[in-house]
């Protein structure tokens, strides 16, 4: 498959957002927050496009996510994503092994997204 | 402006953490000038239940019961290097706590010990059943059913701050808010007022860096080839120093692994936080999006600008409630068919789950492809294809009011042994109480917080 380019002739990968941010869950109640930290500062408005709050309900459909807030903090630069009603009934009700949701943010990095290759830190990893 | 330079750290971050984590801080602040301090953050939701329990059955219970294994190793130390010490590790008993470390200190051999306690949170002091019951859960939850255990508001910093104006060398808390176990020494030390916003933010966001322990000096941080950190295994617990301005550099202690970099404070800064322009505590409103955060040294990352607003007019409290019995058990099917064996254990345990006549709820998991990740619909399991060959381990689990159900439909994982698929081993199984519960907002006015010392008894 021909690689796709954007205007400054960059490679665009498509790529899981493991290869370009990190982040960690937090829970309260049946909501989970996850942030989202990016490796390199200028993917933050690829991320902000694409790690919408409605990709990010859709991601998480399968748990009962009933919304999503996105939070943006522009000077970190970072997100932070409040997931409601995702926990099955939080760490003390839920009949789940991750009754915190303590992975869910892997979870979140395993959704892919388009990245200029230099936002990358493993282009070779790129399915695209 | 006073120009001491306040140093706090923190020796557990969860009532499970390391017992010996405390160890290297102390032999660090030992080494340092000015007002030094240790916390301790041992008080999860459930445990505050479970300590109620205790303290049911034997009143000279219900402190947490990590807390000797925690204190004893460095209290000697701390006392004689002038290390004061705040924790939550009271639990629902914050005075047998006391007393337990004032006879610590007497068998070995501490002089002059002064150990006060922060009381005020049990609610089931100041309210019926029905007036608690009576508010409205939040944070998605609803009120749960079932018999009332416990009842905590989380207590702001205030307190804390009155206990070391009483001289105290250990300050024993039940249920606070975890940042006030920093913000306590702050206010003491500084010399802050309530409405001095800016700073209370400063004191509450160095007390959420600390108050998770390692997950700030690369704990739970740690992603191979991603982000490396050095030395894990000895992963050193953090400290932070703070200006009288509010400024706040957290490091770590001496001769440990570990790591504190811009990232591990970043992960730390957004844990268990919603709106970081508005997180809410007893004592401020803060507001991170403006903080800068810097780089300034090895192992030195300077965090300043939080902004405070005014304190929200409620409190925040935990009610819990007996929950009933959750029942699990897991099998490991591996090898040439192991995947389609293990679907037909789900298979057998379902049927005998209906068989037994309950409609209590089932939640099957395949460990080995997303069970973590999965709803207990199995959706994203059943819309994936899975390798036959392989190693899975299944995983039931089940929820219900009486003891002796969760117990028979756990016993149906054992039972595979000789009656399930071809090759089984490794089976756990368990039953296991639960306590559920919720959050309410509770009137300020309904609350009231106070310390007091607590004399060695006869």
């Amino acid at each position: 498959m021909a690689d796709t380019t954007d205007a400054k002739n960059r490679r665009i990968l498509r790529v899981p957002l493991h290869e370009v941010a990190h982040g960690r869950t937090g829970d309260k109640g049946n909501r989970s927050n996850i942030s989202l930290i990016p490796y390199h500062d200028a993917a933050f408005p690829y991320l902000r496009e694409q790690v919408t709050e409605t990709a990010v309900k859709e991601h998480f459909a399968h748990k009962g996510a009933s919304a999503v807030t996105r939070y943006e903090l522009p000077t970190f630069p970072a997100f932070n994503f409040v997931i409601d009603d995702v926990l099955e009934g939080g760490v003390n009700g839920a009949l789940n092994l991750d009754t915190h949701g303590k992975s869910f943010a892997f979870h979140l990095l395993a959704m892919e997204v388009d990245m200029p290759e230099d936002l990358v830190l493993h282009p070779e990893k790129g399915v695209r | 402006m006073s120009g001491k330079t306040v140093h706090i750290g923190c020796g557990a971050g969860f009532a499970g953490d390391r017992w010996d984590a405390a160890i290297p801080i102390v032999a660090t602040l030992a080494t340092r000038e000015g007002p030094r301090y240790l916390m301790y953050e041992t008080l999860a939701e459930r445990t505050l239940a479970l300590a109620q329990q205790a303290k049911i059955e034997d009143p000279s219970k219900g402190y947490s019961p990590y807390l000797e294994r925690i204190l004893r190793p460095v209290l000697a130390k701390a006392k004689e290097s002038g290390i004061r010490v705040v924790s939550n590790f009271g639990a629902a008993n914050p005075t047998a706590g006391a007393k337990r470390i004032l006879e610590m200190a007497k068998e070995d051999g501490i002089a002059d010990l002064k150990v006060a306690v922060v009381e005020g949170d049990d609610l089931t002091t100041v309210m019926t059943e029905g007036d608690i019951r009576g508010h409205k859960a939040v944070e998605g939850l609803a009120m749960p059913e079932g018999k009332l255990v416990a009842a905590n508001v989380y207590l702001g910093a205030q307190a804390i701050a009155d206990a070391l104006a009483m001289g105290a060398d250990v300050v024993v808390v039940g249920r606070c808010a975890d940042p006030a176990l920093a913000l306590g020494p702050l206010i003491h030390e500084h010399g802050w007022t309530l409405d001095d916003l800016d700073r209370i933010a400063a004191g509450t966001m160095c007390g959420h860096l600390l108050e998770c322990g390692a997950q700030v000096t690369g704990g739970y941080f740690a992603d191979p080839g991603y982000k490396d950190v050095p030395d894990f295994g000895h992963v050193g617990f953090p400290i932070a120093e703070v200006q009288a301005d509010g400024t706040v550099t957290i490091t770590k202690a001496d001769k440990t692994g570990g790591l504190v970099s811009h990232r591990t404070v970043k992960e730390q800064l957004l844990y268990e936080m919603h709106d970081p322009g508005n997180y809410l505590t007893p004592d401020v409103v803060l507001d991170i999006t403006g903080v800068a955060i810097e780089e300034v040294g090895p192992d030195r990352v300077r965090i300043t600008g939080a902004k405070g607003k005014q304190r929200p007019p409620t409190l925040k409290a935990t009610v819990s409630f007996e929950g009933g019995w959750l029942g699990e058990g897991e099998i490991t099917y591996a090898g040439p068919n192991a995947r389609r064996r293990a679907e037909l254990a789900i298979d057998v345990l379902r049927t005998r789950a209906r068989d037994l006549g309950t409609n209590w709820p089932l939640r099957f998991d395949l460990i080995g492809t997303v069970s973590t990740f999965d709803g207990d619909g199995g959706d994203l399991r059943s819309g994936s294809d899975w390798n036959d060959d392989g190693e899975y381990r299944v995983r039931m689990a089940t929820k219900g009011p009486d003891k002796q159900i969760a117990q028979w439909i756990a016993d149906e994982v054992l039972s595979l042994y000789c009656s399930g698929p071809a090759g089984g081993g490794g089976v756990r199984h368990r039953i296991v109480p639960q306590i559920t519960t919720a959050s309410i907002l509770v009137d300020r006015a309904r609350v009231s917080a106070s310390a007091r010392l607590v004399e060695e008894s006869a």
